[in-house]
């Protein structure tokens, strides 16, 4: 592990002006050095449980997630235009679990006692914890939009969580006739993935323009303005003409009711529209178990202390990505991978009876237009007045005049970007 | 090939770079610049090893490394694609930390 080499080098170097540096923690490698639980092995949780123990191979810890292999949103779009098999989106806990020594346990989780400091899982079965770390990702909320209930996602899928649903919508899109209207209906903010939906129809147009050229796309959108507004647009036009219609809140683009048995939708100005294929990308909360631990707002998002994530409510629960609000930055993969470092990072601080580090986190989203027409938008936060904010003059969108080389590297350097993450959390080498 | 041009000018600018990292008092201990190297490898890889189309970042020599970051934040590597937009969120110093980080890790 080179990391751990590398921080005793520069310990040797700065030990002097730091005497407070980690040396204990990394010293007493053979007894537990505490017990955390991470339930959700996701982007946040896969991502902390690897560096919890890189930081201190002593520490306990325990992954709590149902799946074997998780399937990334990240790079879903590109599967449903064609582009990429299902499974190389797919990854599995073996190295977590090997070398590292993770321990994954194939369980939901139930519900969490964060004053006994316990966690049920579905089976009955209770984890105790010193530090827990709940990254559970969203869940639809089912109810929040009339129509739109579990049985009317297998016939209008969301397809917001990578899997069964995923598969869902590309086999709808297949099976489309040519001239059929893909209709996608796209939430207020905030939800998972600001530009998901925009790079979902771009990647959906790539494959309706090779295969079924007479089709169409409408989205409904429940706001004004959106990620990457500009670039995008500029995209669909250079790419598919006007194959794509996009209809803001103020042109009557909010959807208020959902049909699934005749894929019809009706608009707050009373318009109905009917699909061929109808993705509803539906209104979100964190998941359901940051509920039952009792972190979340009215609003169903959680409440974090910016420096260590920690739930402003519930001490020893610290929340990581998209289920926390964390704005400025947004709900994304790369976030959340940038948030369970950090909280690893604290964790381990405090169970060596230390203070956590400076928290720094970045941002970039790549989003796919065409397969040679890639965009970015970037961002570099830290924490001021107990608050997160971007830091002044930082981040921002790729140029909106470029040339089609600069958009082809852009491409490339998501595609490189998901390979690099994969590999930095789940140990995937492609 | 256009970084080759840059390299030589920034470099001439690093005795500058220094002293105003130094003079910017800002102390950051060895968790702190892990924290800060953190998110580099969401790009370049697993303590900066890549793989794939992004440029590796592990063993890079410290000179020409923090000529690179200072170059991006100041903007002056035309095409660049998305590192200026990033090193403008880092201070000098801690521009400085992240280039010796990175140097100071295995090829
Ligand atoms: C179409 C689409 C495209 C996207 N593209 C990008 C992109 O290009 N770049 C990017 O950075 N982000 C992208 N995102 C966003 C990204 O997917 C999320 O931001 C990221 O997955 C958030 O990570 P997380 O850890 O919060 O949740 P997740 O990664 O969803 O992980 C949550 C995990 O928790 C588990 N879980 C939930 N409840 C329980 C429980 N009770 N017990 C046990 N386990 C539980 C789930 O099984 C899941 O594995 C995209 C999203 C979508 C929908
Ligand atoms: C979003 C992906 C991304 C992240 C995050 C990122 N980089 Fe980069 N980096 C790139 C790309 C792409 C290039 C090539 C130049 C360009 O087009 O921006 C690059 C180039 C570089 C180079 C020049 C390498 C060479 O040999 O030419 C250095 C040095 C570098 N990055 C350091 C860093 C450091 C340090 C961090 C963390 C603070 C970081 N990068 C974070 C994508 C990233």
């Amino acid at each position: 592990m080179v990391s751990r080499r590398s921080i005793l080098k520069s310990l040797g170097a700065a030990a002097l002006a730091t005497p407070a540096l980690s040396m204990p923690s990394i010293l007493r490698a053979s007894e537990s050095a505490g017990r955390v639980v991470i339930v959700g092995g996701g982007f946040g949780g896969a991502t902390a449980a690897r560096y919890l123990k890189r930081r201190n191979p002593a520490i306990d810890v325990t992954l709590v997630e149902p799946v074997d292999r998780f399937y990334t949103c990240p790079f879903s779009n590109l599967y449903l235009g064609g582009l990429r098999e299902f499974e190389s989106i797919g990854h599995g806990y073996d190295d977590l679990t090997g070398s590292l020594g993770v321990t994954h346990v194939r369980a939901r989780a139930q519900d969490v006692d964060g004053v006994a400091h316990t966690v049920t899982l579905e089976s009955g079965d209770v984890l105790s914890y010193d530090k827990l770390v709940l990254a559970p990702g969203v869940d639809v909320n089912f109810g929040a939009l009339e129509g739109y209930d579990e049985a009317a996602a297998e016939l209008a899928p969301h397809a917001w969580k990578a899997g069964p649903q995923t598969r869902l919508l590309k086999a709808q899109l297949e099976a489309l006739e040519d001239g059929g209207v893909f209709v996608l209906s796209a939430p207020a903010d905030p939800f998972r993935c600001p530009p998901g939906p925009y790079e979902r129809v771009s990647m959906i147009a790539h494959y309706l323009k090779t295969h079924k050229p007479r089709s169409k796309i409408l989205v409904l959108d429940a706001k004004d303005a959106f990620s990457k507004q500009g670039l995008f647009q500029a995209g669909w036009t250079a790419l598919y003409g006007d194959l794509i219609e996009w209809v803001g809140l103020s042109g009557g683009g909010r959807v208020v009711r959902v049909d699934p048995r005749t894929l019809e939708v009706e608009t707050e100005f009373g318009d109905v529209h009917k699909a061929g294929v109808l993705n509803v990308v539906p209104p979100q909360r964190a998941g359901v178990i940051a509920e039952r631990a009792r972190v979340t707002n009215e609003a169903g998002w959680v409440p974090v202390k910016p420096r260590t994530f920690e739930s402003r409510t519930v001490a020893d629960i610290h929340v990581v990505g998209d289920a926390t609000i964390a704005a400025p930055m947004p709900k994304s993969g790369f976030c959340a991978n940038a948030q369970g470092k950090v909280v690893a990072a604290a964790i381990a601080a405090e169970l060596a009876g230390e203070s956590a580090p400076n928290p720094s986190w970045a941002n970039t989203c790549y989003s796919l237009i065409g397969p040679d027409y890639g965009i970015s938008v970037a961002g570099v936060y830290a924490v001021a007045n107990d608050e997160i904010v971007a830091i002044e003059g930082s981040g921002g969108v790729s140029p909106a005049e470029a040339s089609p080389d600069f958009r082809r590297r852009e491409a490339q350097f998501g595609a490189a970007w998901y390979a690099a993450i994969a590999e930095d959390i789940w140990g995937t080498r492609a | 090939m256009r970084r080759k041009n840059v390299v030589p000018n920034a470099l001439a600018a690093l005795a500058l770079i220094g002293a105003a990292g130094t003079a910017s008092g800002q102390h950051l201990t060895a968790e702190d610049i892990s924290v800060l190297a953190g998110v580099c490898a969401n790009c370049h890889g697993p303590d900066g090893h890549s793989r794939g189309a992004i440029p590796g970042i592990a063993g890079k020599p410290y000179v020409a490394q923090l000529a690179l970051l200072q170059a991006f934040k100041a903007d002056s590597i035309p095409d660049t694609t998305v590192m200026n937009r990033l090193a403008k969120g880092y201070s000098d110093a801690e521009l400085d930390a992240l280039a010796r980080h990175f140097s100071e890790i295995g090829k």
